[in-house]
């Protein structure tokens, strides 16, 4: 399913952009809102982050994020009671959550319940592939499992992780949490290459993305372009509901991918 | 077999739940580590900083108003006498040798008392490494004496305002820079928490302390019935622990009831908590039904964290060690029923596991041995208050 969207922007020559909101910022029906928003204006897959409360790989922004939602009380259900009102207006979506969220709700039960909710896929950022065989097993024929790579991996690694992954790499940019930066360091796109000459699978490419100057220079390395800090930065700037989803917009056309 | 297997599972706990960022680097810490545990050089200087550095073997003190105050034979393992005032000090002389080893210069740790952070920054001072200590805002106001032991030592202390802005949050900062700097920085972990190899390496440094004890209990003719020591990460108690596992003797680890397991405002994991992962491994934690991670409370700064290390999930479940809980007011008790009887002022986390004694059943010819982790210099103003 992921697979085919991919394989469809390849034979179109684009990049697809992949946007990152997560659930429950700053409200559950506001951040609804952004993502029927968001599959307007372009989502080709859309990554729904669920908060928890120790995101290790995260930077300030997804962070405060997430304890806005977590303070008021988000749970998991309502994640998949509001992914399912609204599935039908959705491009595919992916869940990016931690390995606690899906672990204490029960693999099975959160793999199900997700499918329901029509996701197709989840990223786990403290998910190894060495430790994700029960997961794996639990759900299997429910929703895939993309897995990442860093630049800090091996060529074996990220040999192993590709085999791993369904449909798609996910490759981290830098060394780092998620956060926007001004610019990418030159590893980057080294980086890609790299991942490039060792898969065969499209990748994506996510991490301190937030201009269209590094959209511009990734393009031609990269399947996938993910943004998250920048687009939340961008909603929260705005005083108005209105206003913000108005500068997700133009947030996103200034983006280009 | 011992324990954990080459993923670093003990049972169904532990293992290595991190971002890809750091997997590589985990992977040669794993190497590196498995190397020294041969190496004969390693071994020797590592002895030999124990003894003339941290100031090893700690003694094994009979505390003999305890012992007439409960009737029964009362050890205390001094571990507040050890360099820098705790049982840390083991653990990062040993993390410390193999950075050195590793080529790495500098430093990071996470600290809740500040008495890892202490130890920490004295072992990059003696190493030449450059050193940073991630703590929580809401411990640099009530661990104020170490903050300026580690200044003095000349560590930057970084004050982390996130969550409850203590040890688990400190922790979490700890990681993203570990993940940011990865290539050139140590983690230096200070209990047997986080992922493989974390939880073993920590355990094998600071099993000198069991070590020890055991030695000393045979040069005074005794055998221990109980041995007493504090639960925050669990790494004082697997050191003690952990040299007589497969002995005929009762392992009790204290844990922080707070203000009452009833209260919801606690550190006890074990006691109350359900499986989970945080900070690399699966244990028991503290979590709503959703798997958000509970903040804990405890009056020591040392036992205020949600988790407990892997090893201790496994003992618990296995029946081999027995955990039981002390409050906030029972450890401020302990704590001064040590001071005025026996001159000695325990570290608030050691006086959980003095306050234990108050729950065990005591006779004549029973020995009881306290792990004293540490020594209570850090708390006197929390005390002062009290
Ligand atoms: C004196 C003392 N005892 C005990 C602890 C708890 O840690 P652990 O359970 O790893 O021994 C601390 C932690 O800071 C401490 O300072």
């Amino acid at each position: 399913m992921i697979a085919s969207i991919f394989e469809k922007a390849r034979k179109e020559n684009r990049t697809m952009l992949m946007p990152y909101f997560p659930v429950g910022y700053p409200t559950l029906s506001r951040s609804k809102k952004v993502f029927l928003n968001l599959a307007k204006n372009g989502a080709d897959l859309l990554e729904v982050g669920i908060p928890f409360s120790d995101p290790i790989a995260d930077g300030p922004v997804i962070q405060k994020a997430s304890t806005v939602a977590l303070k008021a009380g988000l749970k998991v259900e309502q994640v998949f009671g509001a992914l399912n009102d609204i599935k039908k207006k959705l491009p595919p979506t992916i869940i990016m959550t931690y390995y606690n969220l899906l672990y204490k709700n029960g693999l099975k039960n959160f793999a199900r319940k997700a499918a329901k909710a029509g996701v197709k896929g989840v990223i786990v950022p403290d998910l190894t592939v060495e430790e994700a065989k029960d997961w794996l097993a639990a759900s299997r024929d429910q929703v895939e499992t993309i897995f990442l790579v860093a630049p800090t991996s091996s060529d074996a690694r990220i040999k192993k992780i590709s085999k791993a992954s369904s449909s798609f790499l996910y490759c981290v940019s830098l060394t780092g949490v998620t956060g926007a930066r001004n610019k990418l360091p030159k590893s980057t796109y080294v980086f890609l290459k790299r991942v490039r000459s060792l898969t065969k699978k499209p990748i994506a490419v996510g991490f301190g993305i937030s201009k269209r100057e590094q959209v511009n220079e990734l393009r031609p390395l990269s399947d996938g372009i993910i943004v998250g800090s920048s687009l939340i930065k961008a909603y929260t700037k705005a005083k108005t509901e209105t206003d913000s989803l108005k500068n997700i917009e133009k947030f996103i056309k200034r983006l280009g991918v | 077999m011992s324990l954990p297997d080459k993923r670093g599972h003990f049972g169904i706990f532990g293992g290595i739940f991190a971002p890809e960022t750091l997997m590589e680097a985990i992977g040669e810490l794993n190497k590196a580590y498995a190397k020294t545990k041969k190496d004969k050089g390693f071994q020797k200087e590592l002895k030999e900083l124990f003894k003339s550095y941290v100031g090893r073997p700690t003694p094994l003190f009979e505390a003999t108003y305890l012992s007439r105050h409960y009737g029964s034979k009362i050890l205390l393992k001094r571990e507040d006498l050890a360099h820098t005032g705790a049982h840390k000090i083991n653990n990062c002389i040993g993390q410390g040798l193999l950075a050195r080893k590793m080529g790495k210069k500098r430093i990071i740790a996470e600290t809740g008392a500040g008495q890892h952070g202490v130890a920490t920054a004295t072992a990059a001072a003696f190493f030449g490494m450059e050193c940073h200590v991630f703590m929580g805002s809401e411990d640099i106001k009530r661990q104020a004496p170490n903050v300026q032991r580690m200044r003095l030592l000349g560590a930057e202390v970084i004050p982390v305002e996130s969550g409850s802005k203590t040890l688990k949050d400190a922790m979490n900062e700890a990681m993203r820079d570990w993940v940011t700097n990865v290539r050139t920085t140590y983690y230096m972990i200070g209990s047997v928490a986080g992922p493989h190899p974390y939880p073993m390496m920590v355990r094998d440094f600071q099993a000198v302390i069991g070590k020890e004890t055991k030695v000393q209990l045979k040069k005074m003719g005794l055998k221990a019935n109980n041995i007493i020591a504090c639960v925050g990460g669990g790494s004082n108690a697997i050191g003690i622990f952990y040299e007589f596992i497969d002995d005929k003797v009762n392992l009790i680890g204290v844990e922080a009831a707070g203000k009452g397991l009833s209260s919801g405002l606690h550190s006890a994991p074990l006691a109350t908590g359900q499986p989970g992962v945080l900070h690399g491994s699966l244990s028991y934690l503290l979590q709503n039904k959703d798997g958000q991670v509970k903040e804990a409370h405890s009056i020591a700064a040392g036992l205020d964290y949600p988790g407990v290390g892997p090893e201790h999930s496994y003992l618990k479940d296995k029946g081999r060690v027995k955990y039981g809980t002390v409050t906030d007011t029972e450890a401020i008790r302990a704590f001064k029923l040590l001071s005025e009887k026996e001159g000695i002022l325990p570290a608030l986390e050691s006086a959980h596991a003095l306050a234990y004694l108050e729950k065990i059943e005591h006779k004549k010819n029973k020995v009881s041995v306290i792990n004293l982790s540490g020594r209570g210099d850090k708390d006197l103003h929390i005390l002062g208050e009290k």
